[in-house]
């Protein structure tokens, strides 16, 4: 019941009915052969019966869900989809055929369809019996159409999990009714929070094999919600079903009837997700030069937030010059105005200083270029991170080579959700670090712009992908001008690290003990002279000194880097 | 708010991709099979770039055993939308008599499909090789990453795929290395060609139902499309109506007896479809992981 009541807060009573009603409609459409057509077998009560394909509804219309299922193997994810395809149609016969013919030879089904089968895509993985890295599935109904994102409750989770919510806009979180909340649903909690997935559904599965109990759902969906409670999701939905028997995931369950929220296709039918993006300030970024003719010169990119019309300013970032959108081209014809998520080509009235990776923004002074910002990272490489190797950031559309600091680096218990101070960061390690680029590039916090607050790290060396991030903080070039930390307002915190501990790379360690030398051996010739009286043993002298000195310089500067003793901000991290 | 429709967001990502990956790459180009999927493609790149062509050729692999049809409507869209076609056939596989029938058939696939297309990469040098593969075609799609990088010998490593958060792709690569990339990952046999008739995009005719010669082999109708294909004891040419859900090589692709003559009516009739479309294709018969092993060895 109490779900139920929450639901109708997030969810318009009038478009819960048409759902309701949704299949009882379709069943009439087309109801010739379906019978023939079942490829099933057993279970074909009136609840469980195929509806008849519906005539398409102008595809035009339909709207698109991602979502992401975590959850491990062992919670019945694999089958939670594997019952959503089937209940949505979107199996075909021959497919059902290779699935009955697989499902017999699985050894861990006795005689059963097994519908977890459907998702394990490589003969590797099929054999081990898991799934282990992400894949997707595409469904759709007549109201929308759905890309799940599965990723395994295994090796490598959190990478992968991680990897799919990025793009999702809602997350189902499986648990098992016999085992309630366990470790792993906080950490898919925290991953899927983190990645900034605002819709939550909380899937309590295998009902069936704790006897339909109301009591034991309300006590999970309770202890659930005890731990979302911080994790600021915008809404939250427990529905108690059974994926194998299909109860409660297309069609309500009459084995509980104590249950009378929306059963898990409705949810996924009428979540309301459309981004705020469309609200925000225009953020287009460039992501090729069209120059079709020696007349033509356009931007080529992405509008992903706000939206943009002939006439409008607009100021290109990093140069920071001006100028007014003139044009906006497409293939169909120009447009009057782009929205949020096109792709158009971008004419502006006047030849400025733009390249690829570069953001056109609207000229109202909300976006900046920075070099430094705050974020949590998600080490993703094989290896652990190792400071000696050069990386390249890539956000947006723009690559730039990057420095982590690590020197107040805290990382994150997955599981109780502590930061503790670190300096090592493995896979699938989550951290909080500062960045620096060699250049300036448009980065906005990730609670404000999926786009251009996500980003990766990219070996330069092996080209891999090493890591995902997210910006908390941007630190403004006007911040990191300041001499002192009193601008910053915000979070001094994290702002005046950059102007009172300027940090020193091994290279201008280097570069300060050879000029340091340079001028030291020039002092102990001129020196050596004038006690000795002898060029030769002067020039001696001071050679040598080069060769030893440089190097304990080096060591000398580089172990006072390490030292804390003396700094002044230590105190101000809590 | 304005939030875009489903194809709005498909057509909106591929293009993305596709000038993401042409942005950073040397020397493009763009597998053009002649089939559905390619159509799109093509003509989601003559968005991507427009009013500019796409900076990059068409790459057909042509084992010389398409439809005429096809090479017909190849030529033909060619030239209508002025970009350079390139025609790659592995001679040595001409010289072997490598035949889709027969003893050759085991090897005919590995020699004029997926070596023809490594010789084409090698020989022209294409380090960013974009194809009309969608994940949901075949289960072991369904893992490869929009962006997929091949080793020197084209091979793919299902263990070692790049991660693809967001839609930031990596597409930085080694020298020796080069990179597939699948812009329509995300789109559905229906979403083909719901955008195919919202666009109206020329497709080959041969996808439209109409009465053509057919024989019946082993419960797979096959177009006698020329007089190359060796007719079994007893095979006599039928005139039937049919149409093509999927296109390749004419003796392995299997058509289905239809009447959708439009494409309004093969729309409808996708929505009652009960069989996937790869039930045509002779190739995948051999078994769940087989896609999966041609895949490692360098095939599309």
């Amino acid at each position: 019941m109490q779900a139920a009541l929450r639901v109708s807060d997030t969810f318009a009573p009038a478009t819960l009915d048409n759902v309701i009603a949704l299949p009882a409609k379709t069943q009439s459409t087309q109801a010739t052969d379906q019978s023939t057509l079942m490829p099933w077998g057993e279970g074909q009560e009136e609840g469980l019966t195929r509806p008849a394909p519906v005539q398409p509804v102008k595809p035009a219309e339909r709207s698109l869900l991602r979502f992401i299922t975590c959850g491990s193997v062992d919670d019945g994810k694999s089958t939670l989809i594997g019952r959503l395809l089937f209940d949505s149609q979107v199996l075909l016969d021959d497919q059902l055929a290779a699935l009955k013919k697989d499902s017999a030879k699985s050894a861990h089904t006795d005689g059963e369809i097994d519908y977890s089968l459907l998702l394990d895509g490589l003969a590797a993985e099929r054999e081990q019996g898991i799934t282990i890295d992400v894949a997707y599935r595409y469904f759709s109904t007549p109201r929308r159409a759905f890309i799940v994102a599965d990723t395994p409750g295994h090796e490598q989770y959190t990478r992968n999990m991680a990897t799919g919510a990025s793009t999702a806009d809602l997350a189902i979180i499986l648990i098992d009714a016999r085992k309630g909340v366990l470790a792993q649903t906080k950490r898919h909690l925290q991953i899927v929070s983190m990645l900034g997935v605002r819709h939550i559904v909380l899937a309590i599965n295998k009902m069936d094999l704790v006897d339909h109990s109301q009591a034991r759902f309300r006590e999970i969906d309770q202890a659930f919600r005890q731990h979302a409670r911080d994790t600021g999701f915008t809404t939250l939905i427990s529905i108690p079903m059974s994926a194998k028997l299909g109860e409660n995931v297309r069609d309500n369950a009459p084995s509980m009837p104590w249950y009378t929220g929306p059963t898990l296709l409705n949810v996924l039918e009428t979540a309301d997700v459309a981004a705020s993006a469309s609200q925000q300030s225009a953020r287009f970024v460039v992501q090729w030069v069209n120059r079709a003719g020696a007349d033509f010169r356009g931007y080529s990119g992405a509008l992903v937030s706000g939206h943009l019309s002939p006439g409008d300013k607009v100021r290109a970032l990093p140069s920071g010059q001006t100028a007014t959108v003139a044009r906006i081209v497409t293939f169909n014809g120009d447009l009057d105005q782009a929205v949020t998520g096109q792709a158009p080509t971008l004419v502006l009235d006047r030849q400025i200083d733009v390249s690829r990776g570069d953001v056109i923004v609207a000229d109202d002074g909300t976006a900046q270029a920075s070099r430094r910002f705050d974020a949590d990272l998600l080490w993703m490489g094989n290896a652990g991170y190792d400071p000696s190797r050069a990386l390249l950031l890539k956000i947006g559309a723009k690559s730039v080579p990057v420095r982590l600091d690590t020197r107040d680096m805290t990382v994150l218990n997955i599981t109780t959700g502590a930061r503790v101070l670190g300096n090592a960061l493995n896979s699938n390690d989550i951290a909080q670090v500062a960045l620096e680029a060699d250049t300036a590039v448009v980065a906005e916090r990730y609670a404000d712009s999926r786009e251009l607050g996500g980003f990766i790290l990219i070996d330069r060396e092996t080209s891999e992908t090493v890591a995902l991030g997210m910006v908390k903080d941007v630190v403004t070039a006007a911040q990191a001008a300041e001499p002192k930390g009193e601008a910053e307002d915000a979070n001094p915190a994290t702002h005046t690290r950059w102007i009172t501990k300027p940090a020193d790379t091994r290279w201008r360690s280097f570069a300060k003990a050879v000029s340091w030398r340079a001028t030291g051996s020039v002092d102990t010739f001129v020196l050596a002279y004038i006690f000795t009286g002898h060029v030769k043993t002067a020039a001696a002298i001071s050679v040598t000194e080069i060769g030893t000195k440089i190097f304990l310089y080096f060591f000398h500067e580089r172990l006072w880097q390490w030292l804390a003793i003396g700094r002044q901000d230590k105190g101000s991290k809590d | 708010m304005t939030t875009l429709s489903h194809l709005a967001a498909l057509e909106a990502e591929s293009i993305h991709i596709l000038r993401e990956a042409t942005a950073e790459a040397t020397r493009p180009v763009l597998l053009y099979s002649i089939g559905k999927d390619s159509a799109v493609l093509l003509h989601l790149a003559l968005k991507a770039f427009y009013p500019s062509k796409p900076p990059m050729p068409l790459l057909h692999v042509n084992t010389t055993w398409k439809f005429r049809e096809m090479i017909t409507f190849r030529d033909q869209r060619a030239k209508e939308v002025g970009m350079e076609l390139i025609s790659h056939t592995n001679q040595d596989g001409i010289a072997r008599n490598i035949v889709p029938f027969g003893p050759t058939a085991g090897i005919y696939t590995d020699v004029m499909k997926t070596a023809a297309l490594k010789q084409a990469l090698d020989l022209h040098g294409f380090d960013v090789a974009f194809g009309g593969a969608r994940r949901d075609e075949e289960k072991s799609r369904a893992k490869e990453r929009v962006v997929s990088v091949r080793s020197e010998a084209h091979r793919w490593d299902p263990k070692n795929q790049r991660p693809e958060p967001w839609r930031l792709f990596n597409t930085r690569k080694q020298p020796s290395q080069s990179l597939r990339v699948f812009p329509l990952s995300n789109w559905t046999e229906a979403d083909v060609w719901a955008y195919i008739q919202a666009e109206n995009i020329p497709v080959v005719p041969l996808y439209f139902a109409a009465p053509r010669p057919v024989v019946e082999r082993s419960g797979t109708l096959l177009m006698v499309d020329d007089n190359r294909l060796p007719l079994l004891p007893g095979e006599r040419p039928q005139t039937k109506v049919i149409r093509f859900r999927t296109l390749g090589c004419y003796p392995l692709t299997g058509a289905v007896e239809s009447h959708a003559a439009t494409l309004p009516e093969i729309v409808a009739e996708m929505q009652g479809a009960r069989t996937s479309e790869r039930q045509g294709r002779l190739i995948d018969h051999d078994g769940a992981a087989s896609m999966e092993r041609k895949k490692q060895e360098g095939y599309f």
